[in-house]
């Protein structure tokens, strides 16, 4: 493999007062790849992927990204958060800028990108995404399967690197799902590298190069073939999980 | 139909002598609520800090200005002060005081709700993005914040505005004080003045307060 690797995690341990979330938990993850996290609730999942982003800070065990270390209090991490965009289950679109405003916000104070130039891209986006005719919305006049693409967009502006995806269509109605699952299958085909957190399956297939399925804060099973892994899965816990969402 | 008294307005410079008094009124109000508004943001910080004692002591203050009647703690500034302190403080600075007392605490706990009611993920969301801590809170927590906290705010300066009536009680010659000397001193000629007067400070009293409690309207309207 003479793939780049875009981000490295080595023996991660992260506890909440004394209730351990993460445990000794590694992964490396190559520049393109889409790996999909699965695993039943409280299995770590979106703790990991806080962590990734130093939204939470880690006991022991070091986070790479590009060569850098991640650490939350640091003083370049807002550096790094440039470069990781992220995602989140509740729509965390801020309510009193219109969707225009809060696409070009980072980009313009962050990284200091000039207004015009930041725009023009936002609109192109935001085309992308089939919501060009909502840049002077507010937040409050969309629907969550709208404002999760409008959060999707707003973190690609800033050209990250990587993009993490922490459940985003969890709180969706259905009909809203299947329209920011399509722009994100989309973001991996044109070589998007992503960490996503998902409950949803079939998506999960489709998408992953790579497959981890976590439980109790430890990876129990990974792999390179998400068919393989989801008619065969290997180990006891992941057949347990997978056949909770099978009906007869 | 009995006269109304309103005659009595343009005798003199009567009509005059109660934009005085309303002047005195708002004047008192005004120079509370804008230190209020000052000393309020910074209690309000100082209450979402996850510290004990500060936490007690805070509360304390808050359930005192709750509790007691304004025109208690009129008296005590002012009277009390005199008495125990040696202390000389004018009426309108005592009232100063007292308004400045309350209206920080209910500043102050306008601005600790408004605080602590911006979601979590919101701070997270704009860090996620790489915005500085300075950042965050000058771009979406405190933008955020102050909408949430103009319409309570307005609301709590027309009740100070309304309140200052009170300070007759310490020999505050304002809008109230002035229409009742007025009403007094014409009791032979115009015994009906009394609901002429009033009438007409209940009227100046409307179109102070209603543009601003209007205001407050609109902008809750506009943010919602």
């Amino acid at each position: 493999m003479d793939e780049k690797e875009l981000l490295r995690l080595e023996h991660l341990h992260k506890e909440f007062g004394g209730n351990v979330v993460l445990k000794d938990f590694d992964l490396s993850v190559k520049k393109g790849e889409v790996i999909v996290i699965i695993g039943p609730s409280g299995c770590g999942k979106s703790t990991l992927l806080r962590c990734i982003n130093g939204l939470e800070a880690v006991q022991s065990g070091k986070i790479t990204f590009e060569g850098a270390p991640v650490e939350k209090n640091s003083k370049n991490i807002s550096q790094i958060r440039q470069k990781i965009g992220m995602v989140f289950q509740s729509y965390d679109l801020f309510p009193h800028k219109t969707v225009l405003q809060n696409i070009i916000l980072a980009p313009c104070k962050v990284q200091k990108r000039k207004k015009e130039e930041v725009e023009q891209e936002a609109l192109q986006l935001l085309e992308r995404v089939g919501l060009n005719d909502k840049k002077d919305a507010f937040p409050r006049e969309l629907s969550g399967g709208q404002k999760q693409r409008v959060a999707i967009v707003r973190a690609l502006c800033m050209h990250p690197d990587i993009l993490l995806f922490d459940e985003v269509t969890a709180a969706l109605d259905p009909e809203m799902v299947r329209e920011v699952l399509d722009t994100m299958l989309e973001l991996a085909k044109q070589g998007s590298t992503m960490l996503i957190v998902t409950h949803e399956m079939s998506f999960a297939r489709a998408v992953a190069d790579r497959i981890l399925f976590l439980d109790g804060g430890e990876l129990v099973e990974e792999s390179n073939s998400p068919k393989d892994f989801f008619d065969h899965p290997k180990t006891e816990r992941a057949q347990k999980f997978l056949q909770t969402f099978e009906y007869e | 139909m009995q006269d109304l008294g309103i005659d009595l307005l343009f005798k003199g410079s009567n009509f005059l002598r109660l934009l005085n008094g309303l002047w005195v009124a708002l004047r008192i109000s005004l120079i509370s609520v804008v230190i209020s508004i000052g000393l309020g943001l910074l209690v309000g910080a100082l209450m979402t800090l996850q510290n004990k004692v500060l936490k007690v002591i805070m509360r304390i203050y808050l359930e005192i200005v709750r509790i007691m009647p304004q025109m208690v703690l009129l008296f005590i500034v002012f009277f009390g002060s005199t008495r125990v302190f040696g202390w000389n403080i004018s009426a309108e600075i005592s009232s100063i005081i007292v308004f400045t007392f309350w209206g920080t605490a209910e500043m102050g706990d306008l601005v600790r709700g408004a605080l602590i009611s911006i979601p979590r993920h919101q701070y997270e969301s704009a860090q996620a993005l790489g915005l500085s801590t300075v950042q965050t809170y000058v771009h979406i927590i405190i933008p955020q914040t102050i909408r949430r906290l103009i319409p309570l705010s307005i609301n709590l300066i027309t009740r100070m505005i309304k309140t200052t009536s009170l300070v007759m009680m310490i020999g505050i010659v304002e809008v109230l004080k002035v229409g009742q000397q007025i009403i007094e001193a014409n009791r032979r000629t115009s015994p009906n003045a009394a609901f002429g007067i009033f009438a007409t400070v209940f009227f100046l009293y409307f179109i102070v307060c209603w543009p601003i409690s209007k205001l407050a309207g609109f902008l809750e309207k506009k943010w919602s």
